[in-house]
């Protein structure tokens, strides 16, 4: 017992010590601005950036990185509950979240910074990029029109198939492709040779839900997905009946490695690094992933294989990461001049260089790898949830996407899961009209 | 009447078969082990596709990266003060308390006690945040006193109950002489109550601080400053939000894995030694 | 002089029950408060909604009760598998037997790794396509190659599979609070037993059982309490809810918490769960007291 005593008191006093020393460190006098951010590989190069900063204009910037991205978003929320959120910070979430920040007084409105001289600052981003941060006229949220953030970083969420598995198979590495049937016919070929087809992170529901709603877009066109999240159309309408159907076709057709509803993301990644299937979904943050994990992987990009002609093929892309300004910052002109400084081209392409993702700037596309450049030709048929206007109701994805996982595993089929959809969504139209 | 032989042969066996018991369960026990020090000496790409325990490269750099990548040092040091002093913490509170709701009286002792053992069956989804809160309140969001206090309260319940059951074990009789010879209540807990539970006591240790020692939700919201964080944060560092070092990580949890197994190792002699010591009180 | 007494025994509870009213029940009263409110987490205002959230959960919430479901199959699991081994462990290592003190050791290690360490590593030796198959590799090579099989892909198994891992796991908790209460059996009743010439069988059954009886409650109430609660484990294993088949409550909660951004109901499913695990506890122990005075 006495050297437990002993053992507990040296352990206490001697990084005592430590922590106290610490804690009688002076406060910098220098002008400060604090970053919350989740993005574990990007913080080299933001700290890079960040004292380049200092060079230039003589005011710190703190880049804080909290990791993993569920933690992250837990701290967050935390903070603004006890109102002590950073400078600038990021936030994960979906749309309704990001309104009831600003409707918490927790962003400040970037509109009249972007609009300045005939709106410079605005053009130099994306579209799509920035519209991810808007809030239209009359939008559902309730939020004044303007824009709160801006995007530092674009994705697209793509098909990728490996170019040497493809050879092996004897289809042409520089074909994928295109069609529906082509696809099945690939996939095919290439159990012929024992190589397994498409993986995915569907451990995740929201990519089951990106895949889902490419092939609404293709199927149906936007304006009628559209319609059914404002409730206008049904689930149980036939073209939906004929998305979910595309999933009890993978299954049928064996199209999907085995138990890909229980793999997260990153061990699908691994997956198609380790060359085990010839397809993968994935957004292109992944050229990072895989340039890490198999330098030597030779692999292409391409969109989803169309079912329909008569809309266009459309993946989910625009911002990746954006930053946010807090309304109750005391240093909020310093912050977004920051942010002005890294949305830049020349900051940009510096990005785009050490970490791997596209750049949200329009013209810092020079320099970037051939794989991405794929990527960023796909940013013409990029939509994203978050610049529909609307939001289907959480209950309904829950149900659409999992209904999905179960016809994979084949515990639902197409026209039971329509109804069982839109039996959600009545009710909960129905709650919300109360 | 059985012959001497069959009885030989009975235990033999039954030697045996314990034996064997002991070894396969003791085999599944080790392998996630050495798999994981297997693959913290592997490279990224081979870690998964290089199946064998024994690394045909071994690459010993990679725990110099991990420590060296991470400020390693710093969250080690953290960890251990913080575990050691939530371990200490709770030793020190839970004893007495149970040792009071097993062997004093006071009105309402038993609606307290209630209310401990009911707080270890609901669980506080959020509770984050509201510790959050709570602790700003009280200006003790960002220190390390903040974070102990929490973790101290996260493993009272369970301490105490352990701790009463085995206090409700003790011989009257103990006490008792204690009490004869002059002592005070405090001294009974100090001089018999603690020396008897001295097994349970180290299990107190071993559960608390593993807690802690893992715990990395409650630091991350709570802590603003880099430097108060706990070593589960530099694990953290390495499964990038795309990207996840594997071989980093694993020589990184190696490395986390090893003060709590030599902690163990010196705690669960405690669990011999009140044996030895009780067979002095008879 | 009694009122000196008395308050000297509150001072002996007076720093738990001030860290627990702080740290917990605030918090607490804070969640039960939220149970009665639709909110968002994050916007100021929070709107009342009384007894709603538990009457859904209740009446609409059937993957919530799925949930219950599974965690209760997994703690059934624990129960009986994790625990009978932990006890048979137990006792080999209190007998005097070579090397128990390297056992000893060995049996910990799993509560030791972290559950992400454990998760991966299992799921590397079970799963064929992004693992080592190296189960269904010992099958075949033992010459039983029907019972190879997607343990962690196939609905129907990766429940069961995961409840494995799980009291693999935790059966090193078991032993060490077992092998502690065997430990405080006084040998010296042992040996006036043999002398009276006893069998080992009937020393078990008349010394160990009774004086182990309060072990026993005692972890298989924090069995009960410690394995419903689990989920990390199952995050390493099949990445989530595996449509449901792995759903777990804490599971639940942090997903309706997060993605549908309902704190409020979240807070009413945690009331819940917390009721019934109290529940269950309150008749765990009722009973234990029926067989101690039997």
């Amino acid at each position: 017992m006495r050297k437990l005593f002993a053992f507990c008191l040296i352990s206490l006093i001697i990084p005592a010590f430590f922590i106290s020393a610490c804690a009688v460190k002076p406060k910098s006098s220098k002008p400060t601005i604090t970053i919350w951010h989740w993005m574990t590989d990007r913080q080299p190069a933001f700290e890079a950036l960040a004292k380049k900063y200092e060079e230039q204009t003589g005011i710190k910037v703190n880049f804080e990185l909290y990791a993993p991205s569920d933690a992250y978003s837990q701290k967050v929320r935390a903070a603004a509950q006890g109102k002590t959120l950073p400078d600038i910070y990021g936030l994960l979430g979906e749309k309704r979240d990001f309104a009831s920040f600003i409707k918490s007084d927790h962003v400040a409105d970037l509109t009249p910074f972007l609009e300045e001289n005939n709106g410079k600052w605005r053009k130099e981003f994306f579209a799509k990029a920035l519209a991810v941060n808007e809030f239209k006229e009359d939008n559902t949220y309730g939020v004044k029109a303007g824009f709160y953030g801006v995007p530092i970083d674009v994705m697209t969420i793509e098909m990728l198939y490996n170019k040497k598995l493809f050879k092996k198979a004897g289809l042409d590495p520089n074909n994928p492709p295109a069609t529906w049937g082509e696809f099945l016919h690939a996939i095919q070929r290439l159990r012929e040779v024992g190589i397994q087809g498409l993986v995915s992170g569907w451990g995740e529901i929201w990519m089951i839900d990106c895949l889902a709603s490419n092939y609404a877009f293709n199927i149906m066109g936007e304006k009628k997905v559209l319609a059914t999240i404002k409730g206008e159309v049904p689930y149980t309408d036939p073209d939906w009946i004929k998305v979910f159907d595309l999933f009890l076709q993978m299954r049928d057709k064996k199209v999907l490695v085995t138990g890909v509803i229980t793999m997260v993301n990153k061990t699908a990644e691994q997956l198609f690094s380790n060359e085990k299937c010839a397809f993968a979904f994935n957004g292109s943050w992944c050229v990072n992933v895989y340039k890490g994990m198999n330098p030597v992987l030779d692999y292409g990009a391409m969109l989803p294989p169309q079912v329909s002609d008569k809309n266009p093929m459309m993946v989910w892309g625009g911002a990746a990461s954006s930053f946010l300004v807090n309304n109750r910052s005391a240093s909020k002109e310093q912050a977004v001049a920051f942010l002005k400084w890294l949305t830049s081209p020349e900051q940009q392409i510096y990005l785009a260089e050490a970490t791997n993702n596209l750049p949200a700037n329009q013209n810092a596309l020079k320099g970037i790898p051939v794989v991405l450049a794929q990527f960023a030709e796909a940013m013409e048929y990029t939509t994203h949830p978050n610049i529909w206007g609307v939001s289907e109701f959480p209950a309904v994805i829950e149900k659409l996407d999992k209904g999905l996982q179960a016809i994979i595993i084949g515990e639902n089929t197409p026209e039971q899961l329509a109804q069982d959809v839109q039996k959600i969504k009545a009710r909960e139209m129905a709650k919300a009209k109360k | 009447m059985k012959s001497a032989i069959y009885y030989q042969t009975k235990k033999v066996t039954l030697n045996l078969l314990i034996h064997l018991f002991l070894v396969s369960v003791a085999a599944t026990c080790l392998y996630p082990l050495l798999w994981m020090v297997a693959s913290s000496f592997k490279t990224q790409e081979t870690i998964f596709s290089d199946i064998s325990l024994i690394p045909r490269q071994f690459h010993f750099e990679n725990y110099y990266l991990a420590v060296s990548q991470s400020d390693f040092g710093r969250y080690f040091l953290n960890s251990v003060f913080y575990t050691a002093s939530v371990a200490f913490g709770i030793v020190v509170i839970s004893s007495m308390a149970a040792y009071a709701f097993s062997r004093l009286r006071f009105p309402g002792r038993n609606i307290i006690f209630a209310v401990f053992m009911a707080a270890m069956m609901i669980p506080i989804p959020g509770s984050f945040v509201a510790l959050f809160v709570l602790l700003n309140k009280l200006h003790l969001r960002n220190t390390p006193l903040g974070y102990i206090l929490c973790m101290i309260s996260v493993g009272l319940s369970m301490s105490i109950f352990l701790l009463k059951t085995f206090f409700d074990t003790m011989p009257r009789e103990l006490e008792d002489a204690a009490r004869i010879d002059g002592c005070s209540k405090l001294g009974i807990w100090r001089h018999v109550a603690l020396p008897f539970a001295k097994p349970a006591l180290a299990v107190v240790v071993v559960f608390n601080a593993l807690n802690v020692w893992n715990e990395y939700v409650l630091a991350l919201v709570i802590f603003d400053n880099k430097n108060l964080m706990p070593l589960q944060r530099a694990l953290m560092l390495f499964r990038g939000e795309f990207l996840t070092n594997y071989p980093l990580l694993m020589a990184g949890l190696t490395i986390t894995a090893l003060p709590i197994i030599i902690m163990y190792l010196l705690m669960q002699k405690y669990i011999v030694k009140g044996v030895a010591s009780r067979a002095v009180f008879g | 002089m009694r009122i000196k007494s008395t308050l000297e025994n509150y001072v002996f509870v007076l720093p738990a029950v001030s860290i627990f009213t702080i740290f917990y029940i605030i918090p607490f009263i804070w969640v039960l408060q939220l149970s009665m409110f639709s909110w968002d987490g994050i916007l100021p205002t929070k709107i009342f909604v009384g007894l709603e959230n538990f009457k859904e959960i209740i009446l609409q919430d059937p993957s919530w009760w799925e949930s219950m479901w599974n965690a209760g199959y997994i703690t059934l699991i624990a129960l009986t598998l994790q625990n009978t081994v932990a006890f048979l462990l137990a006792w080999a290592c209190d007998r005097e037997i070579k090397m128990k003190n390297f056992y000893r050791v060995i049996f910990f290690i799993p509560p030791v790794l972290s559950e992400i360490v454990v998760g991966m590593a299992w799921r590397f030796i079970i799963n064929d396509v992004d693992g080592a198959n190296i189960i269904n590799r010992m099958l075949v090579s033992i010459g039983l190659p029907q019972l190879a099989h997607n343990w962690l892909s196939d609905p129907k198994t990766a429940l069961t599979t995961v409840a494995l891992v799980h009291s693999w796991k935790g059966f090193g908790w078991g032993f060490l609070i077992f092998l502690a209460g065997l430990q405080t059996i006084p040998r010296e009743l042992y040996e006036a037993a043999r002398v009276d010439g006893a069998g080992s069988w009937r020393i078990f059954k008349n010394i160990t059982l009774p004086l182990m009886i309060p072990v026993f409650v005692l972890v298989a109430i924090l069995t009960v309490l410690g394995t419903m609660q689990a989920f990390v484990l199952i995050l390493g294993l099949v990445g989530g809810e595996f449509a449901g088949h792995t759903s777990v409550p804490v599971l639940r909660i942090l997903a309706v918490m997060r993605d549908s951004s309902r704190f409020g109901y979240a807070c009413a499913q945690g009331i819940s769960f917390g009721v019934i695990l109290v529940a269950i506890s309150f008749i765990q122990y009722r009973l234990s007291k029926r067989y101690r005075q039997a």
